[in-house]
């Protein structure tokens, strides 16, 4: 019998986060009063991170199945076949609770537990990707974390070996203290050699692989289900350190064993470590799980068998392996030199057995650890509509050359330069599409296909209007993918928002999570993955609703693309998409009025397909190389960023009839593009545009060396590259 | 021509400089640390890019007391070609086969990005398809590229023209705006005395084709090749 030494009085039971109701069910489930030790795996796996208790009831609202989904949610990663017998393999995931405590660990081991979910399931790891939002840079925390949150990220993928392609880097008071650190990667494998963490056969060995397990992370994933107060700094202890170079081992010894034809299920140990990856083993399978901790490979001594079953110690992986295969698997995993130890088997009893010293610490039943964990349908509210603001209410304070000039140069517009220099972003010699235009393209193996990646969201619209904005973000990463010639197939999502325990900021989770599913039913753009981050928020104060889209799409020929530099002097600039004006909540709005207010831009999804699928046609038949979606900043700051990435300059001659040039210029309407083209060619598209019923009108010509906007003084491009270029580095060394 | 490419635990761009190779008509084969041989009949001995036992020491000091290194030395001695890149130059350096060392990078962080560099002479093994001062196009990606040497060796170095590349603008002036990782001498890379051992910082292996940027490394690895005729 299961021997208790440790009484669980309530306060164990609320220093373990979970509520006295959840306690009781779980009393009511096994029968008894719990160990210590099954204490500690019920809040592992009840905490909001594993469980996904508050969000699972609206999740399910989402579309996840396509043709070419060969693996929607619930695994460690989404599955998309690409064709040619190949899968893409991917996911995203947040680590900012361990980011905003010590940034450069909490940022290094966010990009190793994504890179080792998409190996897990087979994948070579072939990108990485990230979306930063740190708070404003006013803030006396804020270049600290900047620096810290970079180098990590840079530290972990660099050294692994994964070209870090693209993200994206903002800033708001309303991250002050609590910032966003969600890391995309995307793999590579064969359809038929794809891995599931589902075990299989009874009697059939566990091995543990990879590095030692030690004290470090313990009760990670319920401090990620926890909001944050002045204490969290003491919370250190709880975040991992990481080791890219034992996982760049575990990468290659677990793709050499793969290959062996021995594994049968694998699982790498991320959240609430041993735990998880066991339970979800074993449930997956229907089998029991039986675990001698003794065969533990540790790290320190006198390790209890809490803190074994607790411990977020990284870069490990739990497998079932083919009976008789362990010797063949053990010398690939001392080759490389890394741990490799039978720790339990499969069993028919579908119980969770723990053993440590001859004694069991925890007897539970398996299946209903996961499946009976709480639900919960939240109470929420639905947040207030904003009024839509006209146009030519808005008074233009700066001339619209002020405007751009110091749009270019604020914190969130500015060249990211700084940041993605410190990414090794051209290892493995595919990268077509480095950062700094709409989405990366990475060449498939020796081509000539492609994948084009990106990630977005636009926080401000999901706080005004939840809805609207889901929909925006979705729309954005698909319009990006387009952008360069890519088919957009599939996203993954990283869902960071507020307490889900107050109805306002549940209501931003259930509207932004209804946007995206209406906007991914009407591209066509499926959810594979995702990851859902509660609890974003310090003393009371939420973060900004922030659902992030990492976006995958196939480029069929790598060749054919399209980038947003101008190419050539004397090509007509083309709007294709219609424009209102509609400066609520744009950054134009923002940072050059002085107003947080009004609607976001509505996207009218009809449109956005119907538009995004004219320009990838003019893209993959050639017609067009030059291409920039218009987005934050409008018309005006799609142009200087053109301007910029070729060193053409243009002249706008068009004029609005019936809004003011300011509103034209930076309003934030959605569905559109910038196109540059030979003028001979620019009648045929305006033409071609016209018969789809698209609106399309040719704004002026690329040439010279000064960007010059209708009525306004030119802006030469090297000033506009300076002011691009200098905030950021000027920021981070203390002079901005 | 026959290259052998070493492949270090930590080792990552041994892909990338295996598909230039192949790329210039090299048979091209991966070797693992723990050997004591080389391949028989290797020409050229390639010690590609990454992090090397994690450099959780010195960059390149285990990787350079590996068991395969004494090998690799021998194969040196005897005139064999060796080339080092980025993690393979701190290798070399740390292996005694090239003189100085590879320190932090003056801003104190790891940078990537598209650089040019100047080639000193193009009367090696490993420059013959470029011309002398060209300024070729290709990229680093290096925390500690910051070459530096005591001024004995380095007045050396210039004084018997070992100094390989040394980083420049694109119409090859030597500036200090292009060294960005701080090396004496603008240093991008370094021969042996007998010029059968290249080291260097930045990676031409990246710079092949014009879909990824350019081809400006071809030149590299065409040399070497062309360097044996074809065994008859």
């Amino acid at each position: 019998m299961i021997r208790n030494d440790v009484a669980i009085t309530p306060e164990l039971v609320k220093e373990h986060g979970l509520k006295p109701d959840e306690y009781d069910r779980f009393v009511k489930l096994i029968g008894r009063e719990p160990t210590l030790t099954e204490l500690g795996i019920v809040s592992a796996m009840w905490n909001e991170h594993c469980s996904y208790k508050s969000s699972r009831i609206h999740l399910r609202g989402l579309p996840t199945k396509a043709p070419w989904v060969i693996q929607g949610p619930g695994e460690n990663a989404g599955v998309i076949d690409i064709g040619d017998g190949l899968a893409c393999i991917f996911k995203m995931e947040s680590h900012n609770h361990p980011s905003f405590i010590e940034p450069y660990q909490g940022a290094a081991t966010g990009v190793g537990g994504i890179l080792r979910d998409v190996f897990t399931m087979g994948a070579r790891p072939i990108a990485a990707l990230n979306f930063l939002r740190f708070g404003e840079p006013d803030h006396p925390k804020t270049p600290h974390l900047v620096s810290g949150v970079v180098a990590g990220i840079g530290g972990y993928g660099n050294s692994f070996g994964v070209p870090t392609v693209g993200g994206s880097v903002g800033f708001d008071k309303r991250y002050n203290g609590n910032i966003l650190v969600n890391a995309m990667a995307v793999g590579l494998a064969r359809t038929d050699e794809i891995f599931y963490a589902k075990a299989t056969g009874i009697g059939n060995p566990i091995v543990y692989l990879g590095s030692k397990t030690g004290r470090d992370g313990i009760h990670g994933a319920t401090m990620a289900s926890a909001e944050f107060d002045d204490a969290s700094e003491e919370k250190r202890p709880t975040v991992q350190v990481g080791d890219p170079f034992a996982e760049k081992l575990l990468l290659e010894a677990c793709l050499e064993l793969m290959k062996s034809g021995a594994v049968i299920a694998i699982q790498d140990m991320g959240a609430a470590g041993l735990t998880s990856s066991a339970v979800e083993m074993g449930a997956k399978g229907n089998l029991g799980v039986e675990l001698d901790l003794d065969k533990v490979p540790c790290r320190e001594e006198g390790m209890t068998a809490y803190e074994m079953m607790l411990s977020e110690s990284q870069e490990r992986m739990l497998m079932v392996l083919k009976p008789g295969m362990e010797k063949e698997a053990e010398a690939i995993f001392h080759k490389w030199g890394l741990d490799f130890a039978v720790i339990g088997k499969t069993t028919d009893t579908l119980r969770f057995v723990i053993k440590h010293q001859g004694e069991v610490k925890a007897d539970l039943p398996i299946k209903e650890l996961g499946d009976e964990a709480p639900v919960y349908d939240r109470p929420w509210v639905e947040s207030p509509k904003q009024p839509v603001i006209a146009p030519d209410s808005v008074e233009a304070p700066l001339s619209e050359a002020e405007a751009l000039l110091k749009l270019v140069g604020s914190p969130d517009q500015c060249s990211k330069r700084w940041v993605w220099e410190q990414y090794d972003h051209l290892i493995l010699g595919n990268t077509v599409q480095a950062p700094g235009g709409d989405a990366a393209i990475v060449r498939v193996e020796d081509g000539p296909k492609g994948l084009a990646l990106t990630t977005d969201v636009t926080p401000r619209y999901c706080e005004a209007d939840p809805f609207e904005g889901g929909k925006q973000a979705v729309a954005e990463a698909w319009r990006n993918i387009t952008a360069v010639g890519g088919l957009p197939l599939a996203i993954t999502d990283n869902l960071n928002f507020a307490s889900p325990e107050r109805p306002e900021s549940m209501g931003q989770f259930v509207g932004c999570l209804r946007g995206i599913g209406e906007a991914c039913r009407a591209l066509n753009f499926p959810v594979v993955s995702g990851n859902v981050s509660l609890y974003n928020e310090t003393n009371g104060q939420g973060i900004l609703p922030t659902p992030a889209i990492g976006g995958v799409g196939l480029v069929d020929d790598v060749t054919v693309n399209a980038s947003i530099a101008f190419r050539n002097e004397g090509e007509a600039i083309i709007l294709i998409g219609a424009t209102s004006g509609w400066l609520g909540q744009s950054i134009y709005l923002r940072d050059v009025c002085g107003r947080e207010e009004g609607a976001p831009p509505p996207v009218d999804l009809v449109q956005e397909k119907r538009n995004g699928d004219f320009i990838r046609q003019l893209i993959r038949s050639g017609q067009v190389k030059t291409v920039h979606d218009c987005s934050d900043g409008g018309i005006a700051l799609a142009l200087a960023e053109m301007a910029m990435a070729g060193n053409v300059g243009a002249e706008i001659t068009a004029v609005p009839e019936n809004m003011p040039l300011h509103a034209f210029l930076f309003g934030e309407d959605q569905a559109r593009y910038l196109i540059a083209v030979d003028e001979d060619a620019a009648a045929d598209i305006l033409y071609e545009a016209g018969a789809l019923g698209i609106p399309a009108v040719t704004l002026g010509m690329t040439g010279g060396d000064s960007l010059i906007l209708p009525g306004q003084q030119a802006i030469s491009v090297k000033q506009l590259k300076n002011a691009h270029e200098s905030w950021l580095p000027e920021y981070m060394a203390g002079k901005a | 021509m026959k290259s052998a490419v070493i492949v270090f635990p930590g080792s990552n761009r041994e892909g990338d400089v295996v598909r230039a190779l192949k790329q210039a008509g090299s048979d091209a084969q991966k070797v693992w640390h723990a050997e004591t041989e080389l391949p028989k009949g290797t020409d050229l001995v390639v010690l590609p890019g990454g992090f090397s036992y994690g450099d959780y020491l010195r960059c390149g000091a285990i990787a350079g007391r590996a068991a395969v290194m004494d090998a690799v030395r021998a194969h040196a001695a005897r005139g064999g070609l060796v080339l080092g890149i980025c993690n393979g130059f701190q290798i070399l350096c740390e292996s005694g086969l090239l003189p100085g060392i590879l320190m932090r990078n003056a801003n104190l962080k790891f940078i990537c990005h598209r650089q040019f560099l100047k080639v000193e002479r193009n009367d090696t093994a490993f420059t013959r398809a470029y011309a002398q001062g060209q300024a070729i196009d290709v990229c680093v990606a290096h925390g500690e590229g910051n070459y530096t040497a005591d001024a004995e060796t380095l007045k050396r170095l210039e004084g018997e023209g070992l100094v390989a590349f040394r980083y420049c603008d694109a119409y090859g002036h030597v500036t200090a705006d292009a060294n960005r990782n701080g090396s004496m001498n603008s240093i991008a890379g370094i021969y042996s005395d007998k010029l059968n051992v290249l080291g260097m910082m930045p990676h031409p292996e990246n710079l092949i084709e014009d879909l990824v940027g350019g081809t400006d490394g071809r030149g590299l690895f065409e040399s070497l090749v062309s360097s044996f005729p074809r065994a008859a």
